[in-house]
């Protein structure tokens, strides 16, 4: 089978500046790869490139199959939360919407009934049916969030790129959140990757962890990855990790990350 | 004269043409300008479009005055359009413009010896001075800023209310910025010759604030941008018919009392909305 991301070799620079080096990875389709790593390591721009908006200045880059392409219908993609002004003329269903057609020029005749049924399908896929109407600046961060992933999934993509998709939501809405993406690809084999500064929410959905560190990374399941060793290697310093019940706590490079809470980055 | 006897005279029925048709444009493109919030440019753009008007009439004479006010218009307008989306830079950028462009249009009304008409109309406007031809021109270029407009419209609501993602979903939203500056540029250049560069604003902002107002959905905001636009304009021309006094404090009148209807409007229906949330949050 195809996989739905294949780098070998990759090198991205920003700035005059090299993120990271080498990178292989293939992900399967229905795989979930979490990203982690502190700010500055380049993790949005991992998505950045596999939405074909930022080429590598070495090494290939596939997305199934095929070099990314700006617009893929086949890549669904979450971005960073942004406020949106109150007085926008825009409404859930159209905020949704634009995420299936919105790059599109021409008449918005052709195909309206069809457009209506999908945008529904994804309102209600994300359990917010009841914002289809109301006006994206007047809703909560969460709320807004919801929309995010209907927008990413309308166009019912093979491979989901979310940056920090459960930031500003409370648990049972991260909870919501992390099932939706957990039945998502089991059903769709849509593969996910996932960054985050906070892995134990998709810790018991997320089957290898990409660790980025000043350029280093390691790429392996959590079990391997989130290990003191390995994260003291990656930060250059004495780093415990800890598992408590069901959560990883990492304890160490704290100026560096925010690995427990969840709270404001 | 009544009312009624001036709306059957050419050039009153010019006059209405070519406020309807300006209203429409003004009217569409008007969310997309709130939406970006170039509401700034818009009146940077005018004052520019009334210095090029002002040099044409200067140097070439009045027939020039259309191509003039164009050329000031759509210059201004690609420039505004390639300055990022930074609001502080572009704000400081388009107030140097827009005085530097101002002074130069006094400067060249000064130097005009010709009638003075000619001279304030590109300010307050001119509508009784529509003539056929102007009226054929307006619905010419009127007709292919629809039709461009009409293309471009989604992916263009698109980049102008959700960049970001517009950005990642491959929207050209550099290449979207600079066309819609010019389709800007060019309703506004029409606009400055028929209700004046201080007008233009109350035509391409007012109605389309006061739509936002009142709904979220971006094709009603449209509708109804147009609906207050062509009320604005008729309305205003009507008026001004039957009191024998310019059409520019008719129509900035009636677009402010829109305004202010809407906005109340819109203040009870956030109420409602958060009574409504309170209510369903316990």
């Amino acid at each position: 089978m195809t996989p739905s991301i294949r780098l070998s070799g990759a090198e991205v620079r920003r700035g005059g500046r090299t993120l990271w080096t080498g990178l292989d990875l293939d992900v399967a389709p229905g795989e979930f790869v979490t990203v982690l790593g502190p700010n500055g390591s380049g993790k949005t721009t991992l998505l950045t490139v596999l939405l074909g908006l930022l080429p590598l200045a070495a090494g290939t880059c596939e997305v199934s199959g095929s070099a990314p392409r700006r617009g893929s219908a086949d890549v669904g993609y979450v971005p960073q939360q942004t406020s949106v002004d109150p007085l926008t003329p825009l409404r859930g269903r159209d905020l949704v919407g634009l995420g299936l057609d919105g790059h599109r020029f021409g008449l918005p005749f052709r195909g309206r009934a069809e457009r209506t049924r999908r945008v529904h399908e994804a309102l209600l896929q994300v359990d917010a049916l009841e914002l289809a109407d109301a006006p994206v600046g007047a809703l909560s961060g969460g709320e807004q969030q919801r929309l995010r992933i209907a927008q990413a999934l309308v166009g019912d993509p093979g491979l989901l790129l979310a940056d920090e998709p459960l930031h500003s939501l409370d648990l049972a809405r991260q909870r919501t959140v992390v099932e939706l993406l957990e039945r998502r690809r089991r059903d769709h084999g849509t593969a996910i990757v996932f960054v985050t500064h906070e892995l134990n929410p998709v810790l018991p959905v997320t089957d290898r962890v990409l660790y980025l560190v000043d350029g280093q990374f390691r790429i392996g399941t959590p079990d391997e990855v989130m290990t003191s060793e390995t994260l003291s290697e990656l930060y250059r310093t004495d780093v415990d990790v800890v598992r408590v019940r069901d959560r990883i706590v990492v304890v160490g490079a704290e100026d560096r990350l925010v690995h427990t809470g969840g709270g404001p980055r | 004269m009544s009312t009624l006897d001036l709306l059957s005279l050419d050039f009153v029925r010019n006059a209405l043409l070519a406020g309807v048709v300006l209203a429409l444009l003004a009217g569409l493109l008007g969310p997309i300008v709130v939406g970006r919030g170039m509401a700034f440019s818009v009146h940077g753009t005018a004052e520019l479009a009334f210095a090029g008007g002002a040099g044409a009439l200067l140097v070439f004479g009045t027939d020039a005055i259309g191509w003039g006010a164009l050329v000031g218009a759509v210059l201004v307008a690609l420039l505004f359009g390639a300055l990022g989306r930074a609001q502080r830079e572009r704000d400081s950028v388009i107030g140097v413009l827009l005085s530097f462009g101002l002074g130069l249009g006094v400067l060249f009304q000064s130097l005009y010896t010709g009638r003075s008409a000619n001279k304030f109309g590109l300010l307050v406007g001119q509508i009784v001075g529509v003539d056929v031809g102007d009226v054929l021109t307006l619905t010419g270029v009127g007709v292919v800023v629809l039709i461009v407009f009409a293309v471009v419209r989604r992916p263009l609501l698109f980049a102008s209310l959700d960049p970001d993602m517009a950005a990642a979903r491959g929207v050209p939203v550099r290449v979207l910025s600079i066309l819609f500056a010019v389709l800007l540029g060019v309703t506004v250049a029409l606009g400055v010759q028929i209700v004046g560069a201080l007008l233009v604003l109350c035509l391409l902002i007012t109605p389309a604030a006061a739509a936002a107002q009142v709904t979220a959905s971006p094709t009603l905001a449209s509708v109804l941008a147009v609906v207050f636009a062509e009320v604005a304009v008729i309305g205003g021309i009507v008026a001004s018919l039957d009191a024998g006094l310019p059409i520019s404090p008719f129509v900035a009148s009636i677009a402010f009392v829109i305004y202010v209807v809407c906005r109340a409007l819109g203040a009870l229906r956030t109420r409602r909305r958060a009574t409504r949330t309170a209510l369903a949050t316990g």
